[in-house]
């Protein structure tokens, strides 16, 4: 039994699952979101595991390192005394691993690669890869080193809501080709964790149309096939506005007046446009967090960085992550 | 230092206009506006312009389908009907990609029915055609070549699939390629092909543990399906790829014009430089890039700092509230201009001799053909 576990999860409370899946539109920064999630969790000696899927290195660009190779190592030091593992999963690699785990494989597996039958296999039955990854991830959650856990929490930066559902449906595309046999029974295992209340499926948007629908549609799937939801995070959030009313030119003027600014007409007429143009986004916002609220889940809100997400900036959102309601 | 300035200015109207262009080609990250932006240059060609235009899009927004009329996934050109085009004469055409149709109607021109239907059976003809990493961008490819093989229209305005990464666009031909004459491909059509045995004995020998592994990892079944996909497909692979390497000369060609779509934030910025040092490489045509969604404020002469200073004062002072939030509104306007004009340089000085226009921020998303007609002239009037 490991230190750790006899005190008090600080983060228990609001982020319970072992494994967390981050998804949300394209431009939404989930890998910005599941980076400060996986340094969040890390807390009082704790180490987490963030992972990658898409061979994208999000991972190595955010952080502003050299890319990653398919190896677990130490990205950096959470505040508090924890440590964040990073990992990009590679399918071509995990399925070396995977044969040679199951089959021990040597030299065959080396053959395979010669003769590009992983890259075939993946390129005609995409499923497959996809089993490949999130058997990968499985492994991380579940591995045990000695008594204890390796990894406290799993943080996937996982594909974007448009592919999410069919990512993590692993069965749904291996059952269609393989009837029997191993790749049936990882699969299955597999999904067997992603449903379990040991995984919550995180979903980001920002307050525009288009992510808020696409994350409404995603949630609606995701429930659908059976995946746990854990919170819907909204990033780059202003705080909501109490007051709704557009300022008058007269009113701008006599305020620029008594201010000590300039205020002429192009001073006047500027600000009460840009004033308007505010209420209208503001308005939107607000409509857009409303449909949010709707779905019932918990909602986190992240502030927007006005210096780009950087290493404070990460620090930042890894704050406002443990302190949501 | 070279600013965002100092890159010539892109002129739309010019490619729109220019009856030498028959195919645009918007490409960028995820979520930059590249199906709005498409759809908005599309209707300028029209409407503006005069031209016969059709705009295949690839998966665009629910309520910015309707709006063009979209409202199934039915894989032919639709007309969009109530646009300005009584002066120019014009016509706008919509579609949205039916990624498995269009491996369907690929499979049925290359092959007899009857074999068409073997191969529709097969599941790993199921599994690849609607979800092969890539399948939907070379669909998207195999659909730009159908409609300009058609000749029906002025001008094609593509929106690029909503890929991993831009630039799965370009290479899908290439992976598909690869793929077909992969050596694995000829490792599991050798028997087929010399007559059920194989010439060479150390590929019957590699080939042999092989199919081993396979039977022991996947089961016999799934090699029998495996064999009889590709023994059917065999037949077509010369004209898969004929057409795909056809429509790439295509897009090299001078009747294309590549527009990179981003927004002043570092991913799609870095996607960007990623793809115009790509299209450099591939000898393609770069007409210029569409930043979306940048912000300006509307006063210039008053700066961030003064203006939250001057806030702070009055919300000191009390009263002259609606003048304190529209101060720190502009100083909140003024940073964000500040910082996405940084992020924006950064192309700017990787590709100083490619032509760039800004958009300006909407202040609310565009659904609708008035909108979609407001940002059409936003791109060429900036």
């Amino acid at each position: 039994m490991r230190a750790a576990e006899g005190r008090a999860d600080p983060t228990g409370a609001e982020w319970p699952a072992r494994l967390h899946v981050v998804t949300g539109k394209g431009g939404t920064g989930k890998t910005s979101v599941a980076a400060a999630l996986a340094m969040a969790l890390a807390t009082e000696g704790r180490r987490t595991l963030l992972v990658e899927v898409e061979g994208r290195q999000g991972i190595a660009q955010l952080f502003g390192i050299d890319p990653l190779p398919y190896a677990e190592r130490r990205l950096t030091d959470a505040p508090g005394g924890g440590e964040v593992w990073a990992l990009t999963v590679d399918a071509e690699e995990a399925l070396l691993e995977y044969l040679d785990m199951f089959y021990k494989l040597g030299a065959a597996g080396r053959a395979l690669r010669k003769f590009g039958a992983i890259d075939f296999a993946t390129t005609i039955a995409p499923g497959l890869r996809d089993v490949l990854l999130t058997g990968k991830v499985k492994e991380a959650t579940t591995r045990t080193a000695g008594q204890r856990r390796a990894y406290d929490a799993v943080v996937l930066d996982a594909p974007p809501t448009g592919r999410i559902g069919r990512f993590l449906n692993v069965t749904a595309e291996t059952a269609r080709l393989a009837k029997v046999g191993p790749i049936k029974t990882q699969s299955e295992g597999v999904a067997a964790l992603l449903r379990s209340p040991m995984t919550a499926v995180h979903v980001v948007t920002l307050l525009e149309e288009m992510p808020v629908q696409e994350t409404v549609d995603a949630i609606a799937e995701l429930t659908q096939l059976g995946f746990p939801v854990g919170r819907v995070v909204v990033n780059a959030a202003r705080p909501p506005r109490p007051a709704g009313r557009a300022v008058s030119a007269a009113e701008l003027k006599r305020g620029l007046v008594a201010a000590g600014l300039t205020a002429d007409r192009n001073t006047v007429a500027g600000l009460a446009a840009e004033a308007r143009d505010q209420l209208i986004r503001r308005e939107l916002e607000d409509s857009l967090r409303a449909e949010l609220v709707e779905l019932g889940l918990p909602l986190t809100e992240l502030p927007l960085l006005p210096d780009g997400v950087d290493r404070a900036g990460l620090e930042t959102l890894a704050r406002a992550l443990v302190r949501a309601e | 230092m070279p600013s965002e300035d100092a890159a010539p200015q892109l002129d739309v109207d010019q490619i729109l206009a220019d009856p030498g262009v028959r195919i645009v080609v918007c490409c960028g990250a995820g979520g930059v506006g590249k199906t709005t932006t498409a759809a908005a240059l599309a209707l300028r060609a029209a409407e503006q312009h005069g031209r016969r235009t059709v705009v295949l899009t690839i998966d665009p927004a629910r309520r910015l389908a309707q709006s063009l009329g979209l409202t199934e996934l039915d894989n032919t050109p639709r007309q969009v009907k109530n646009i300005d085009v009584e002066v120019s004469g014009g016509e706008l055409h919509a579609m949205m990609l039916d990624m498995k149709r269009t491996f369907d109607d690929v499979v049925l021109q290359h092959t007899d029915p009857a074999k068409a239907a073997d191969i529709f059976a097969n599941p790993f003809y199921q599994a690849m055609s609607s979800t092969f990493a890539g399948t939907q961008e070379y669909m998207a490819m195999e659909k730009l070549g159908q409609l300009h093989a058609r000749g029906e229209w002025d001008l094609i305005v593509v929106d690029t699939p909503p890929s991993r990464s831009a630039l799965d666009f370009l290479d899908a031909p290439a992976r598909l390629s690869r793929f077909l004459d992969g050596r694995m491909l000829r490792l599991l059509l050798a028997p087929a092909r010399s007559g059920g045995r194989s010439m060479f004995s150390l590929v019957t020998a590699s080939f042999g543990m092989f199919s081993k592994v396979v039977q022991k990892v996947l089961g016999a079944q799934l090699l029998t399906d495996l064999s009889g996909f590709v023994a059917a497909l065999d037949s077509m692979f010369g004209g898969f790829r004929q057409r795909a390497e056809q429509t790439y000369r295509i897009l090299q060609a001078r009747e294309t014009a590549f527009l990179l779509v981003a927004t002043p934030e570092p991913d799609a910025v870095r996607e960007a430089a990623y793809f115009a040092g790509r299209l450099g490489e591939e000898r393609m045509p770069l007409a210029g890039l569409v930043l979306n969604r940048v912000h300006r404020p509307a006063v210039d002469s008053l700066d961030a700092a003064t203006s939250l200073a001057a806030a702070d004062r009055l919300a000191e002072a009390g009263g002259h509230s609606g003048t304190v939030d529209a101060l720190r509104a502009h100083a909140a306007l003024a940073q964000r201009a500040h910082r996405e004009k940084q992020v924006a340089a950064r192309f700017g000085e990787a590709f100083p001799q490619v032509p760039a226009v800004s958009v300006p921020a909407q202040p609310a998303d565009v659904h609708d053909i008035d909108g979609l007609r407001t940002i059409g002239a936003a791109i060429s009037r900036p």
